[in-house]
């Protein structure tokens, strides 16, 4: 176990210097100049001048990047010229609002799609499969934007139950946490859910027709007890794979729903960085989110071998 | 016994505290960018501001400029030395006290910090000088009328010089200033807290204990939280809400013409490519363009009716409009004649549009309006800071730009059709129209710049380096509890008056 972790975070270290060079690189194939858009509406060209400097616009490509890496080797990861904030500190500002939405909308994705990809596969061809089915068509082709309007005009405009959009602090009451946080959570994870559901059903009906379900239903095992610990083990690979690789797109910000609901996370920040051209904040948040989604898939790696004891053997 | 009535009496006391203490909360269509006012740079962010940093001078609904943080002021005989006094008892949130020193503090920082985006409007100003503690002398190296209107701006915001120079650059993360409502926390795309400032000078105009400012930038959003009572006033509306507004007893909606303006810059000489295209090259061609749309359509179909037509720099309403350039009528049959008459009865042209919905509405609605006069109109979305890009460069034709305005009509003309200054996109030179707008910042009589901006409507609409379409209104939603609003035509929300009936 111990070598195969160690395998694997080696890989880790030539990917993020590969995803560094990327971010920085791809950034500067954006048209406009950062200087121009940051000088603002007035666009002064001693403004700008002085932000070109500032941003060492004028080296070299190679020089630039070279400056940025050693601030990242230093834990500076530059500073906001839209803010003047430190990127750091506004990554950790968002950091936990981003955590609380992916883990919430993750929690509910799994409470809903793996039970109905279960269920959808054990009675597949019934009514209980096409409505499942039904379902994840919706959640899959309903966009999120539309769905939290929706859910802010019927719950707080028409019902007047919870307040329309805005953060809430986990550390308020639950009450309010919920109120605030139920419905972004439910868009984002019902979305996920969708998916989760197809992959599950598809994964548990291969299992379920391989020779040792057969044989555990011919010894006379419960269903139960063959669906839930000898089918669901089994189909668990991909539905893991799947679930880290969502989890890690949820990590570097679902955009449009923290747009809808004003939540202040990861996506509204680089999105705001990417139209303002605020180049230090667009590549602190990429290479943070790029490190938690390689460690997420680590992680996965790590599940695989606890729930397949043939990989280990491998 | 005592205690327990004495504790009981402080638990009221704190009750009746909270019950008392009120709270505006602002729904903003975009969140600021620092908040500091020598670096400052988003109209957003001026919306902040009218509530935490008092101006030497302010603008009023008929955009007179009126003094705030200035008693009185006098300019000398050749208009080359502003003296200000400065008014009495006014302190900053940190305590410390606004006088002729702290004038001079500000005005240098915003001349001299690096960075500062103040240092081009006060550019005339050679040196300023303290004649006594109340006293402030400001000299120029030439007459320049639009300072006072600089100085109701940004450009006259006035921090705690202790709070600058201990913070430096950082200032904006902790402003320290001179307005009703000092700073509390702010959350970057989440909200800016401000709590009042007892020690305000004019404190008896401010019935808010806080002020939340919320960005939002879904408009649709803005108004659910608004109708739910998440939200007491919202700017920017979008025009397409409005009859949302009017069906909800709730709620009041407020609306002035801005200062700024909507309008097509076109390439008359910013590169090459501009004697390469017909209507670049031909004036006749821009002429023929303008006649063929019709300003009234395209205020309904764009903006659902909530702007003002307009051809010039300032809307029609303005003092400062050329009455001797009145708005022109649409006249398809003419345009079709100069185009005729330029050789080019149907000339191919390229509409740059930022994807904004509004442009992109303008851009369709003009297409289909010059095509009746024989313009082939091709419209080239394209993003923001990428178009800006491009038009710096000169590589375009025709581009869908607006300007949020100033309220001195210099602020609106002379970095768009001077010689080769930085917002003229149009590439428009003509040494006349510079000795006129040169002239018109030495004028002080409204009734002389008034003549002068004649002289150059008369000129620069002629030659059409930009073609005025409309004066947006600015939109606010409020709750109907909320009394005491100002409509100021630059936007910004004053929260003097303002109060929960």
């Amino acid at each position: 176990m111990l070598t195969f972790l160690a395998r694997r975070i080696a890989i880790v270290v030539p990917t993020l210097v590969f995803v560094s060079m990327l971010i920085f690189s791809l950034q500067q194939l954006l048209p406009g100049d950062p200087a121009v858009v940051l000088a603002g509406e007035d666009r002064d060209p001693a403004v700008v001048a002085y932000l070109r400097g500032k941003l060492h616009l004028d080296e070299p490509l190679a020089v630039r990047y070279a400056l940025w890496v050693k601030g990242v080797l230093q834990g500076d990861l530059g500073e906001s010229q839209r803010m003047q904030k430190p990127v750091l500190g506004l990554i950790l500002e968002k950091l936990p609002v981003t955590l609380e939405l992916a883990a919430l909308a993750m929690a509910i994705a799994l409470c809903i799609g793996i039970p109905a990809g279960v269920l959808s596969a054990v009675r597949r061809g019934t009514a209980w499969d096409y409505a499942a089915s039904m379902v994840a068509l919706w959640g899959l082709s309903t966009p999120n934007f539309w769905l939290g309007i929706l859910m802010i005009l019927l719950f707080s405009v028409t019902l007047g139950w919870l307040p329309a959009s805005g953060y809430v602090s986990p550390f308020e009451p639950a009450r309010a946490t919920l109120a605030g946080w139920g419905r972004p959570a439910c868009v984002v994870g019902t979305a996920i859910a969708a998916v989760l559901m197809r992959h599950t059903r598809s994964a548990m009906l291969q299992v379920l027709s391989s020779d040792y379900v057969r044989t555990a239903r011919a010894k006379g095992l419960a269903e139960p007890r063959v669906v839930l610990l000898h089918a669901l083990r089994n189909a668990l690979i991909p539905i893991v794979t799947l679930g880290a690789l969502e989890l890690g797109t949820l990590l570097s910000g679902a955009v449009l729903t923290e747009q809808v609901f004003t939540i202040p996370g990861f996506g509204k920040l680089i999105v705001d960085a990417v139209f303002n051209r605020d180049y230090a904040v667009v590549q602190g948040v990429v290479l943070f989110t790029a490190t938690a989604y390689i460690a997420l898939n680590l992680l996965a790696d790590v599940a695989y071998v606890l729930i397949d004891p043939r990989i280990r053997v491998s | 016994m005592r205690r327990c009535i004495l504790v009981a009496s402080a638990a009221l006391c704190l009750l009746a505290g909270a019950a008392g203490a009120q709270t505006l909360r602002i729904g903003l269509a975009e969140d600021p960018d620092v908040l500091d006012p020598t670096l400052a740079r988003s109209f957003v962010g001026r919306i902040v501001f009218a509530a935490l940093c008092d101006k030497l001078f302010d603008i009023d609904a008929k955009l007179d400029i009126v003094p705030q943080l200035v008693a009185s002021y006098e300019w000398s005989p050749d208009s080359k030395t502003l003296t200000l006094k400065v008014r009495p008892g006014v302190t900053f949130h940190d305590g410390e006290k606004l006088d002729a020193a702290a004038v001079k503090f500000n005005l240098d920082r915003h001349k001299t910090m690096p960075g500062s985006n103040r240092r081009g409007e006060l550019a005339p100003i050679a040196s300023v000088d303290v004649v006594d503690a109340a006293t402030v002398r400001i000299n120029l190296s030439a007459p320049f009328a639009p300072l006072l209107a600089q100085l109701a701006d940004r450009a006259g915001m006035m921090v705690s010089p202790k709070a600058a120079q201990a913070e430096g650059e950082r200032f904006g993360a902790k402003p320290v200033c001179s307005g009703p409502f000092r700073f509390v926390e702010r959350i970057a795309q989440d909200r800016i807290v401000l709590e009042r400032y007892p020690a305000y000078w004019r404190r008896d105009e401010i019935h808010f204990d806080r002020i939340v400012y919320l960005p939002i930038p879904d408009s649709t959003v803005r108004l659910a939280n608004l109708r739910a009572g998440q939200l007491d006033f919202v700017e920017r509306l979008a025009a397409s809400d409005v009859p949302q507004v009017h069906s909800d007893a709730r709620l009041r909606l407020a609306k002035i013409t801005e200062i700024g303006y909507q309008g097509i810059t076109i390439n008359v000489g910013k590169s090459e490519l501009a004697q390469k295209t017909a209507l670049g090259r031909d004036p006749r061609v821009r002429e023929a363009f303008e006649l063929a749309l019709d300003r009234d359509a395209i205020v309904q179909v764009a903006m659902d009716g909530e702007a003002l037509p307009g051809n010039q720099w300032v809307a029609p309403d303005n003092p400062f409009y050329a009455k001797n350039v009145p708005l022109p009528k649409r006249d398809v049959a003419r345009a079709r004649a100069l185009l005729a008459e330029a050789g080019v009865p149907n000339p191919a042209v390229t509409l740059m549009t930022p994807t904004t919905a509004d442009a992109q509405r303008i851009a369709q609605v003009v297409q289909a309006m010059v095509k009746e006069a024989g313009f082939d109109v091709k419209i080239q979305s394209t993003e923001f800071a990428t178009s800006l890009d491009l038009a710096d460069k000169g590589q375009f034709e025709a581009y869908v730009l607006a300007w949020s305005g100033r309220a001195d009509p210099d602020g609106n003309v002379f970095s768009f059709d001077a010689c080769r200054q930085p917002l003229n996109y149009a590439g428009y030179c003509k040494p006349e129209v510079d000795e006129l707008l040169a002239r018109s910042r030495t004028l002080r009589d409204p009734a002389e710049r008034r003549r002068a901006f004649e002289q150059v409507a008369a000129i620069v609409l002629k030659d059409r380096p930009i073609v005025y379409l409309y004066h947006r209104n600015w939109l606010w939603a409020y709750t109907a509890k909320l009394g005491g609003l100002r409509t100021i035509p630059d936007g910004l929300v004053r929260v003097q008056g303002l109060q929960f009936q």
